[in-house]
Order: C-alpha cells, then sequence, then structure tokens
C-alpha cells in the first residue's frame, strides 16, 4: 500500500518536471539562447562586477570638439562619445580612483571631420599622446601600471593605429602608448597589426531610433534571396579594382550582376531598411576596412549576414557565437557564393534565422539613449569585468618602466 | 568601413594634402622610382593608354607569386609594385601567404561562366518556399480556421476568363478551402470542365434557373443563388469563414489574412471598378472630370468613428453614372453595383447553423430568410441588428478586394471549352473586317456607323470572296512548300 503510493507520488511529479520541461521546450523552440566561447554571457549585469573611474580632462579633448562638429554624433564612430556619456551617468562609475578596476579618459579621436563627413585622423595621435602626459602628470595611476588598467575608445578604421588607409596604419602600428592599455575598437583581423590582444571589439554606431522607425510587419514574406546596397568599385581611388575590398566586391558583381537569386546594386533606395526586412541573406563584404554598420543592420533586422572578409574578428566575438549566426565565406570563394548559399541545410538556415530573432542578439548590437540592459555599452562592460581580476604583470614594480615616451614617427611628439 | 556610395569620393588627396606625412623616409631610391614613374607617365600620356599593366603581364607574369607582401617595407611603393595579373579569366593565383592576408592589389576572381545554375535557382526557391512558411507559422495567424467560398456562376464567353484567374487566387490560399459553385442553369461541362483543373474541393451545386438578361434582375438572381449555397452551409454544417467571392472580382492574398479575425459577421472595404467598355472619348473625358471631383475609386465598406467603432456604411452613389448606366448585359457600358455588395461581407459559417454554441440572438434563422418573396439584397438581411457587424481591414481603411463586371454580349458564341477544331484554315487580316456571319448590330452600333454601313455590307462580300480565292492561292502555294520542304528533307537524308 505505501509503496503504492510512492509510485503514485512519482508519477504525479514527473508528469509535472515533464510539463514544465514540455514549456521550456516550447519557448526554447521560438527563440535559442545566445552562448559563446565565453558562455551564457550576453545578458549579464555588469553593476557590481567592476568599478570605473573616468578622468576628468579638460573640455578641448571632448566637450569642444564636439561643439566644434556636431556631425560626430550620428556617423558611424559615434561609440566614443556615447560611451562617454554612458558611463558618466552609469552605476559601473566611481568617483573614487582607489577602488576603480579600470580607468577611463574620454578623447575624442575621430570627430575632426572634413566637410564631406569623413574624419581626418592626423592629429589624433599627437591628441591621444597629450591626453596620457596629462593623466600621467596629473594623477599617479597611469604610472603605476604604464596604463595596463586603462582603457580606450578608438573607433576609427583600423583603431588605434590611427590611419585610413591600412598600408599605412600597418606602417604606423598601434600608438606605442598605448601598448599595455585595452583597446575598445570596431576593426578585428587576426594577425593584424592594428588588433592587439585583449582588445575588445565592438560594432560600429548605427542610429537605432532611425532603424526603429523602418521596421515593418514580421510576417511580410522574406522573398529576397540574397541583397547587397553599396559599391563595388570605389571609382574614385581604384579605378581598376584590385585594391579596394581586395577585389572581393568587384568579384560579387562581375559574377552575380545577371543572377536573378541576387539583388545588388550601387542604388541609394529609400527603403533600404525595409528590403533588409524582405531578405533571407545580406551581404557584408570588406570594403577599405573590414568592418561596417552593415552587420549591425543585418542582425537587427533579422537578414543573415553573409560575411565575406578573411580573418575577421567581429563584435564581441567571445560572447556571441558568429559561426553559428552568420555565413562565412573566404574571399577566395567568392565566385562559388551562389552554390554555397544555395546548399546550406534549411535547418541551418531556419536556426540561424532563429537566433536571430533573439531580442538580446540585436540589442547587443546597438547603443541606445539611455543604454538599456543588454545593449552594446553593457557588453563592453562585460568584456571588460571578464578580464578581471588584474594579473600580476599589470602592476610595475617601483622604478620598472616598459613605455618609450619617445618612439614612434617624429611627426607624433609634437604637442597637440 | 564607409560603404554607402557618394560620401567619401575623395579619400586618396589626403595624402597630397598633409606635409610631412611620410617626410622621415626618403631614402635615394624613392627617389629613382618617382623618376621612373614620370618618365612613364610621359610615355602613356604619348602613346595614349597605359602601357603598365601590358608590360608588367609580359615580363612578370610567370613569377607573379613572388613579389607579396610579406613584410610591410613594401608598403612604402604600392602603386609600382608589380600587380598580380588583374585579368578576368582564368582566376589569379592567390596573393595570400599562409595565415597573412595581404594588402595590395589582388585579383578580381571571376569564374568562367558566371551565369546561375537553373538547379540552384530552384533550390533557392525551395529554401524560400520553406523559410516563409516557417515565417506564417510564427508570425502569421494562429489556428487559421478554414475557409468556404461561395461562387455564382455560368457558363457565357467570359467565364473561362474569371474563373480561372478566380481559380488560381484561390489556389494561392494557404488555409484549408472549400468551394462551393453555384451554377445557374443547371451543371455545365463547361464550368466542370474549368473546376477541374483545381485542386481544390469543390462542390459544384446546380441552380436550375437561367441567369436573366437585365443587370438589376440579376443581382437579385445571384443573391438567391448565394442564399442557395448558404442553406447547403447549413444541411452539411461546414465549418469555417464564408466569403462571397464572384467570379470576376479581383481578391488579394491579404484578404485571406484578413478575414481570420472575424467572429461573427465582418465587414471589408471592396473598391468598385466601374467605368466604361466602350473606348468613346466624351464619355472618358466626363468621367475624368467626375473623378477629380469625387475620390479616385468608389469604395464600398464600413465607416468607423474614430474610436475603431461602425457607425455606417460607405454605398455605392450611383448619381454621377446615371445616364450611362448599364442596362443588359454585354451593352458596353458601365455595370453598376448594389448599394451595397455580398463580396464585402465574411461570416462564418456557424451562424447559419441551426444550433451552434454562442451563436448571437441578433442573426436571423436561414430558414426564415428569403420565403414568400422575400427581396434579398445584401446579408445585412440575414441579420435582426446591423450595428454588431466588425469592420475589418483596419476599419475599412484597407481595400483587399475589387469589384468588378465586365461581360461579353449575352448572345455571343465561343468556341467549346476554348479548343479550336477543326483548326482555323483561313488567315484573314485582322483590321476592319468583319465575320461573315456577324449577328445584327444592335441599336446604338447602327446609329454610329450609319454612313459606311451599307457599304461595309457590300465591301464585306467583295473582300470574303476575294479572301477565298486567295486563301485558295495560299493552300496550293502551302502545298507547293510542302513538297519544297520534303524534297529538302530528302536531299539531306540522302
Amino acid at each position: 500500500m505505501g509503496s503504492g503510493t510512492w509510485i503514485l507520488a512519482l508519477l504525479v511529479l514527473q508528469s509535472v518536471f515533464d510539463g514544465i520541461y514540455g514549456l521550456e521546450q516550447e519557448v526554447n523552440h521560438r527563440t535559442e539562447r545566445i552562448s559563446g566561447s565565453a558562455g551564457d554571457v550576453l545578458e549579464d549585469d555588469p553593476v557590481g562586477r567592476l568599478k570605473v573611474f573616468v578622468y576628468e580632462l579638460p573640455s578641448k579633448y571632448n566637450k569642444k570638439i564636439l561643439h566644434k562638429d556636431p556631425r560626430c554624433l550620428n556617423h558611424m564612430f559615434a561609440a566614443e562619445i556615447y560611451m562617454n556619456r554612458f558611463l558618466l551617468s552609469s552605476p559601473v562609475r566611481t568617483l573614487n580612483p582607489e577602488e576603480a578596476d579600470w580607468f577611463y579618459a574620454p578623447v575624442y579621436t575621430t570627430c575632426d571631420l572634413t566637410p564631406n563627413g569623413l574624419p581626418l585622423p592626423f592629429k589624433s595621435p599627437r591628441m591621444m599622446r597629450s591626453a596620457i602626459e596629462l593623466i600621467s602628470t596629473n594623477w599617479p595611476y597611469w604610472n603605476r601600471t604604464e596604463g595596463a588598467d586603462h582603457f580606450f575608445v578608438v573607433p576609427h578604421d583600423f583603431g588605434a593605429c590611427f590611419h585610413y588607409q591600412e598600408e599605412k596604419a600597418i606602417e604606423r602600428g598601434i600608438l606605442h602608448l598605448l601598448k599595455r592599455a585595452t583597446l575598445v575598437q570596431t576593426f578585428g583581423q587576426r594577425n593584424h597589426v592594428c588588433l592587439k590582444d585583449g582588445s575588445i571589439t565592438i560594432p560600429p554606431y548605427a542610429p537605432p531610433q532611425k532603424m526603429q522607425t523602418h521596421l515593418i510587419p514580421p510576417d511580410t514574406p522574406r522573398s529576397i534571396f540574397v541583397y547587397f546596397r553599396g559599391l563595388f568599385y570605389d571609382v574614385g581611388n581604384d579605378p581598376e579594382g584590385g585594391y579596394y575590398a581586395r577585389g572581393a566586391r568587384a568579384s560579387v558583381w562581375e559574377n552575380f550582376k545577371n543572377n536573378p537569386l541576387f539583388d545588388i546594386s550601387t542604388d541609394h533606395p529609400t527603403t533600404y531598411y525595409e528590403d533588409m526586412q524582405r531578405a533571407v541573406f545580406c551581404l557584408c563584404p570588406l570594403g577599405w576596412a573590414p568592418w561596417s554598420p552593415r552587420l549591425v543592420e543585418a542582425v537587427v533586422f533579422g537578414c543573415i549576414p553573409v560575411v565575406i572578409a578573411d580573418d575577421i574578428v567581429l563584435p564581441f566575438a567571445d560572447a556571441i557565437p558568429w559561426e553559428e549566426i552568420g555565413v562565412f565565406v573566404a574571399e577566395e570563394d567568392v565566385p562559388k557564393l551562389d552554390t554555397i548559399l544555395t546548399s546550406i541545410p534549411i535547418e541551418v538556415i531556419l536556426r540561424k534565422q532563429r537566433l536571430l530573432a533573439n531580442p538580446s542578439m540585436k540589442q547587443a548590437m546597438l547603443f541606445p539613449q539611455p543604454a538599456q540592459p543588454g545593449d552594446a555599452f553593457h557588453q563592453i562592460l562585460n568584456g571588460l569585468a571578464r578580464k578581471l581580476p588584474h594579473d600580476e604583470g599589470v602592476y610595475l614594480k617601483p622604478g620598472q618602466k616598459i613605455l618609450n615616451w619617445t618612439a614612434g614617427p617624429v611627426g607624433d611628439l609634437k604637442p597637440w | 568601413m564607409k560603404q554607402t556610395a557618394g560620401q567619401h569620393p575623395n579619400r586618396r588627396p589626403y595624402s597630397a594634402a598633409v606635409p610631412g606625412e611620410a617626410a622621415a623616409l626618403r631614402p635615394p631610391s624613392f627617389l629613382f622610382w618617382s623618376a621612373v614613374h614620370v618618365l612613364c607617365c610621359l610615355v602613356s600620356a604619348a602613346l595614349g593608354f597605359r602601357f603598365s599593366r601590358l608590360l608588367f603581364l609580359l615580363l612578370f607574369s610567370p613569377a607573379s607569386h613572388h613579389h607579396h607582401l610579406h613584410n610591410h617595407h613594401h608598403h612604402v611603393h604600392p602603386l609600382r609594385q608589380p600587380p598580380a595579373a588583374v585579368i578576368p579569366f582564368p582566376p589569379p593565383p592567390p596573393p595570400a601567404v599562409a595565415g597573412r592576408v595581404g594588402v595590395g592589389r589582388h585579383g578580381i576572381r571571376v569564374r568562367p561562366w558566371p551565369r546561375p545554375d537553373p538547379a540552384e535557382v530552384a533550390r533557392a526557391h525551395e529554401i524560400l518556399v520553406r523559410l516563409q512558411q516557417e515565417q506564417r507559422l510564427r508570425y502569421g495567424v494562429k489556428d487559421p480556421r478554414p475557409v468556404i467560398v461561395v461562387t455564382p456562376t455560368y457558363a457565357r464567353t467570359f467565364q473561362a476568363l474569371h474563373l480561372t484567374g478566380l481559380l488560381h487566387s484561390l489556389m494561392l490560399v494557404p488555409y484549408p478551402l472549400t468551394w462551393l459553385v453555384v451554377e445557374a442553369g443547371g451543371i455545365s461541362n463547361e464550368t466542370a470542365a474549368l473546376l477541374a483543373h483545381s485542386s481544390l474541393p469543390v462542390v459544384h451545386l446546380p441552380f436550375h434557373e437561367d441567369m436573366p438578361v437585365l443587370w438589376n434582375d440579376r443581382h437579385r438572381f445571384e443573391a438567391r443563388m448565394r442564399l442557395r449555397a448558404l442553406r447547403v452551409i447549413r444541411e452539411r454544417r461546414l465549418d469555417g469563414i464564408v466569403v462571397f467571392a464572384d467570379d470576376s472580382n479581383v481578391h488579394t492574398m491579404e484578404l485571406f489574412d484578413e478575414i481570420q479575425k472575424v467572429q461573427w459577421m465582418g465587414a471589408l472595404s471592396v473598391g468598385i471598378l466601374a467605368h466604361s467598355a466602350a473606348p468613346d472619348a466624351t464619355a472618358k473625358r466626363q468621367q475624368r472630370a467626375s473623378e477629380q471631383e469625387t475620390s479616385p475609386l468608389p469604395i464600398q465598406g464600413p465607416a468607423c468613428n474614430s474610436s475603431g467603432q461602425l457607425i455606417g456604411w460607405h454605398t455605392f452613389n450611383s448619381l454621377p453614372y446615371a445616364k450611362k448606366a448599364a442596362t443588359f448585359v454585354g451593352d458596353g457600358v458601365t455595370v453598376l453595383p448594389t448599394k451595397l455588395e455580398w463580396a464585402g461581407f465574411v461570416l462564418n459559417s456557424r451562424l447559419l447553423w441551426k444550433e451552434a454554441e454562442g451563436k448571437p440572438n441578433w442573426a436571423r434563422d436561414l430558414d426564415e430568410v428569403g420565403i414568400s418573396g422575400e427581396e434579398i439584397e445584401s446579408p445585412l438581411d440575414l441579420l435582426k441588428d446591423a450595428s454588431f457587424v466588425e469592420p475589418l481591414g483596419n476599419c475599412g481603411k484597407m481595400v483587399l478586394l475589387w469589384w468588378l463586371r465586365a461581360e461579353a454580349r449575352y448572345d455571343s458564341k465561343f468556341p467549346t471549352r476554348w479548343v479550336i477544331d477543326p483548326p482555323l484554315e483561313i488567315v484573314v487580316p485582322a483590321k476592319r473586317t468583319p465575320w461573315p456571319d456577324a449577328p445584327p448590330d444592335l441599336p446604338y452600333q447602327t446609329i454610329a456607323n450609319e454612313g459606311g454601313h451599307v457599304e461595309k455590307h457590300v465591301s464585306k462580300k467583295v473582300r470574303s470572296s476575294r479572301s477565298k480565292r486567295s486563301s485558295h492561292n495560299k493552300k496550293k502555294h502551302e502545298t507547293h512548300v510542302d513538297t519544297q520542304v520534303s524534297e529538302m528533307s530528302g536531299a539531306q537524308e540522302k
């Protein structure tokens, strides 16, 4: 009799658990959890895990520059400005530098714009150097570690190499004074001079409000197979092709301009965002640099990004398993792009769409104002928190000097 | 990087503008190479084309692997390097060293036959179909109800045109569908043949009276045919949403998604395509003038107040068309709809059943409707209280279907089942040739062609005889040609 009631109780419990598990399964069927190599960290809350001290630099390094040219707030390099604003009012900020884990100096190096709106990087090394000289003389924290517990946001084309031409950027290398600091940058390419170990790759800034206003109903059927709008040949700078995008974009055009599955052109349609929401695959090939806001737009609009950039490092690569979300095509395989895309099994495509539909994925790519949980600001802080605690090599012994303050091109040593 | 076109047309000129950029490095080789560069520029200016690529192709193409970009010293003179053979066919050797992607000029890889492979295109379409199915499951209507379509029809010239169109529209509907086709004049082979083309479950109901010729009578007749179908739904207790799809109307696919929202009875906005069939210049001008005064397209449907509740109906204003209204079928002028067309209403079939759970009491019992000569004009006559009708399509703002009546003359003939058997022999020029045995012209046509009518009659005879003669000649010519061809083919076989 007793055993009978025990068995009955076990059966009841089992059915209850099955019910709960079944519910979870149903929820998971709709959107999958995203976990990268660092684990399921997209929704971590950085508050309480780290403390950041923000240096109060004279306004000539930040506010005055922004005041001179407010276009900096809308272009794709605006992350440095919004990161500063976010940190100033974040609970992660501390006013006591003794208890800070990380130090941040807000220097807007990408805000010297031409009349066309392109940032000129020529004064940026001097500006950065001048800021570092300031913080090393006014506060003792730089000299304590020679910058190893400091981080800077450098969203320019090739990060802290401060040049838009790749050859010149490689020649310059990363600014010597930033050798030990953590760099938060959009550029990411493996085995490249301008990406140092321990950098945090972030997405470029894309205006969240503008994308929000162009949303279409999700039941609009996705009928475009492959979509791309942009240049294939940069006629102004590389008329023959072969230089721009390492010839990959020109290759896409020459191979697929007559293919009905590929909706590619250099047009500038007003329905660009709406078209992306009606496409299954969106091409994200490299340009003069491997990164672009196209990736952010593709993720936000649920279009599977087809990344054509060898050795690229995508944003938050340790938190987001990009291999499972996007399609990576080697530049030499571009002529076979149609075969590659049509031979992906349908279950894989459906899984990628499910992962993209996960709202935490879209949120991690955006810089909304005001900041929301799970957005790119929080991912940056999570990345910084994952690097804690600092290891022994960070703190220098008394008298030890690693940085050479006179290294680098002579032009960089001039005061700013 | 900045991939949107037009924002950075002039990127490179900065390097020229900035002084002291690379001032530190000025080895003597730099001067030598710049002198060579100047010389080459002068030579190509004299020749009229850039000869450097040709030269490099001849000199360096067998040894084009060695030059690349192992360390950054080469980057100082990027433009003077021998390029990897930038030829489209075949693809050049890849420039990258293992593990390192190089900067510099790369070839543009184009495959030898850059045309789409039909098997791949087919596969891509399969993928799209499956993805759209999944999208519909995810974001579309949850628990869709089956659709019951009621269509009155009868065999006539334009039936194939209209019914095929409706058939294809219904075959695209993604929900389970039952099609009730009520045919005036009993079941005919024509209609049955057309319906056999679809894979839909069709209930072909006969209605043993002939379709009247006058449009006013016809509207009432169609209403009775629809009632017949509704009675069949009631008898068989068919479940689903009833849509009144007339065979000449045009329906969008979004209509069938929208009607899934109906609870008991819904009303939609119908666009009325009422324009004259005859290309009459004065009528067009008048119409354009009248169109400018009123809205561009007359719409019948529900009218709502600002909070989305039904307050009335937009009906068809027939005043502008008063003089030009069609009276009988095929008279070539505008056919006007009734005040409220059946096509703009959808019902839950349970409204028609004798007993159904939750059936509202503001609906009349179907058995009481239509008896003792009651005139049924619109589905609102099926209800006791019309205020419970739900407005669909964003409260009538979306037009999801269009009403149209386009018919040929009621006595016009057409080949049975649109099969021309035996094949036509006579080739007759198309313009201005009257049929040899055309029926007498209708009154309005003779008034227009008063002058030329008699002449036409005379010339008709002459032309037809001439054509007969010519056709005879043509026949001879054809046989002549045939023998020629057979001779030739015979010669070839030898």
